[in-house]
């Protein structure tokens, strides 16, 4: 029963089988996930793969076609106001007006909270997103990286609870991109922030989420632990046989249902090396032929491979 | 709400496009009074030549009421092409931008944004408007002192005595109003259904020239839909500068020729107006933020 309590409450993100369609394109198709509180959600996907319109659903910039989004285990739709106070955001692209200055972008998003932002909260956003000795400066003279800092200092100004950063690294350098993985680190860990962070690049997204969720084509591929979707003693192997229907049913039956990663573009299992034989026996056994056993060395291989397959 | 229209208005004006308005206003104004008063006589000269025979104005017929009349008569039907400068880029120029996904993801509601924009982009333009009564009265009664305000209108000559002037400008002035928020508010329909500010600038200044075409045409087919049409009844401010004659022809002070075609003008502004910004909040209400 604990258990049960604690998953209810801990639930930051609830996303049941939405999907968006703009014509015939099902730009997010049937996709479902949580993400737990004090959690770094990686939400991964190429470009084009739908990260971003989900990313919009749940700040209900868009409206899903079907399904349902609950965001602090109320429904976005019905209590957008409340809900929203407590998210802070980007998406895409640090877009911001060219005639402001850096401190005059907070201090009007400051306005629009409820709560109190005083000055000095508004100093310490522009020292956290390393923008102090810029404060001043009209936004049309900064770099895409300063924007991009800027814009992540809009999402924290009001201090939220949960953060969607949308490709938060695009445009920096190096040194931006780790100084964002300190920042995104430094917000989960001493902050207790939840943070969902996308991006089309696994590097980036390894290093600081617990949870990874990988879309192509607006669809789950893969979701699961980082850590465990790491682990250098399992082995990403995508199976071909004569029927894939008979052996998906062999796998869901058996001890092997666990490490089933994605059936949609071919079937793929994060597997111990030492069950890989064993899983083979299994799939002969029950008549299955084995047109090949292709073993992939890491999960970059794989989010290439799913990604690539378009 | 009040946050939102100070954060709208501290946008507007932090612009520089915003004071292209207010410097092309006060540009064509002080350009039309220099050369009256270098030049007035002559002006006046001319504007009575087809009357000198039969009727004599003793006093200063070029006057600040009369200036003020002639500059609104030309400028009213141009401002609002600086009105739609700013309106049609409320909503567009955000989207434009993309900033108007991070206004939309902020603890309010869609509807209380383009309230909030309307109210903003309606301030403005009766800020404009204020501008162009000070430079166009209070500038020109200054420069050209005042006396009577005679007007000749197409087929006969008002003439009102100074102390029953002021307070029809102000009537005037405030009908304007009405007239420049309705094209605020077409403006920003406009921009509600666009993602760049140039198409909603564009067809705001196009609908007006479209539609006063419409108004002013005298085929029986437009004659049906005219008294529907907004730009009927935008230049109905002359009716505050209409006054009532008794039995000797002789003007009463303080009245006003057709007070009820006043009223049916401000109705059907108003209706406009409610209209317009109505279907902005229904079209943003329900349209994908995409850009």
């Amino acid at each position: 029963m604990f258990g049960v309590f604690c998953y209810y409450v801990m639930s930051v993100i609830k996303v049941q089988n939405i999907s968006k369609h703009f014509g015939s394109l099902k730009a997010v198709d049937d996709l479902s996930f949580e993400v737990q509180a004090g959690q770094v959600f990686g939400f991964l996907g190429q470009n084009g793969s739908g990260k971003s319109t989900t990313i919009r659903m749940l700040l209900s910039l868009i409206h899903p076609t079907s399904g349902s989004i609950e965001l602090f285990g109320k429904r976005i739709e019905k209590n957008r106001e409340e809900i929203l106070e407590q998210v802070g955001a980007i998406i895409e692209r640090p877009d911001l007006y060219p005639y402001l200055s850096a401190k005059e972008h907070l201090q009007l998003f400051a306005k629009v909270r409820k709560q109190k932002i005083g000055e000095a909260d508004i100093n310490t956003t522009l020292e956290k997103v390393g923008l102090a000795h810029r404060a001043q400066d009209k936004v049309q003279t900064f770099s895409l990286g300063m924007k991009q800092r800027l814009g992540i200092g809009i999402a924290l100004v009001h201090n939220p609870s949960l953060i969607i950063l949308d490709e938060p690294t695009n445009g920096l350098d190096p040194q931006g991109i780790a100084d964002i993985r300190q920042l995104i680190q430094y917000l989960a860990k001493e902050e207790g922030k939840t943070v969902l962070v996308s991006s089309h690049l696994l590097s980036e997204i390894e290093q600081v989420a617990h949870q990874i969720l990988i879309i192509h084509q607006g669809k789950k591929m893969v979701e699961g632990v980082t850590k465990e979707l790491l682990d250098p003693e399992k082995r990403i192997v995508q199976i071909k046989t004569t029927d894939d229907a008979t052996a998906l049913q062999v796998i869901a039956a058996g001890s092997f249902s666990d490490y089933l990663l994605s059936r949609s573009e071919g079937m793929y299992l994060k597997i111990p090396t030492r069950e890989i034989p064993l899983l083979n026996e299994a799939l002969v056994k029950a008549g299955v032929g084995i047109v090949g056993i292709e073993t992939k060395n890491s999960l970059e291989d794989y989010f290439l491979q799913i990604t690539s397959n378009a | 709400m009040w946050s939102l229209i100070k954060v709208e208005l501290y946008k507007i004006f932090s612009r520089p496009r915003t004071y292209i308005a207010f410097g092309a206003i006060a540009a064509l104004i002080v350009v039309i009074q220099l050369g009256l008063k270098i030049d007035g006589d002559s002006y006046a000269s001319f504007l009575m030549k087809d009357i000198n025979d039969t009727l004599t104005v003793d006093g200063k017929v070029l006057n600040g009421y009369l200036i003020c009349y002639i500059l609104l008569q030309l400028l009213l039907v141009h401002v609002p092409l600086l009105v739609a400068l700013i309106a049609a880029d409320m909503i567009s120029g955000e989207a434009n931008l993309g900033t108007l996904r991070l206004l939309f993801t902020t603890p309010y509601s869609r509807t209380s944004w383009v309230f909030a924009k309307f109210i903003a982009a309606s301030i403005y333009t009766i800020l404009l408007l204020i501008w162009l009564a000070f430079l166009a009265l209070f500038v020109s009664m200054w420069i050209f002192g005042t006396d009577d305000l005679f007007l000749m209108k197409s087929n006969y000559v008002v003439l009102i005595e100074q102390n029953d002037v002021l307070w029809r400008y102000v009537g005037a002035f405030v009908f304007a109003s009405f007239s420049l928020l309705t094209v605020t508010s077409l403006g920003f329909l406009l921009s509600s259904l666009s993602s760049n500010s140039i198409g909603p600038i564009v067809g705001t200044m196009s609908a007006i020239v479209f539609f006063t075409i419409l108004s002013t045409l005298n085929i029986p087919l437009f004659t049906i839909v005219k008294p529907y049409l907004f730009t009927t009844h935008m230049n109905n401010w002359k009716e505050f500068f209409d006054i009532q004659v008794n039995a000797n022809n002789e003007a009463i002070t303080g009245s006003i020729l057709n007070i009820p075609k006043i009223k049916t003008s401000l109705v059907v502004l108003t209706l406009h107006i409610i209209l317009f910004v109505s279907a902005s909040i229904l079209i943003i209400k329900k349209k994908d933020i995409l850009s």
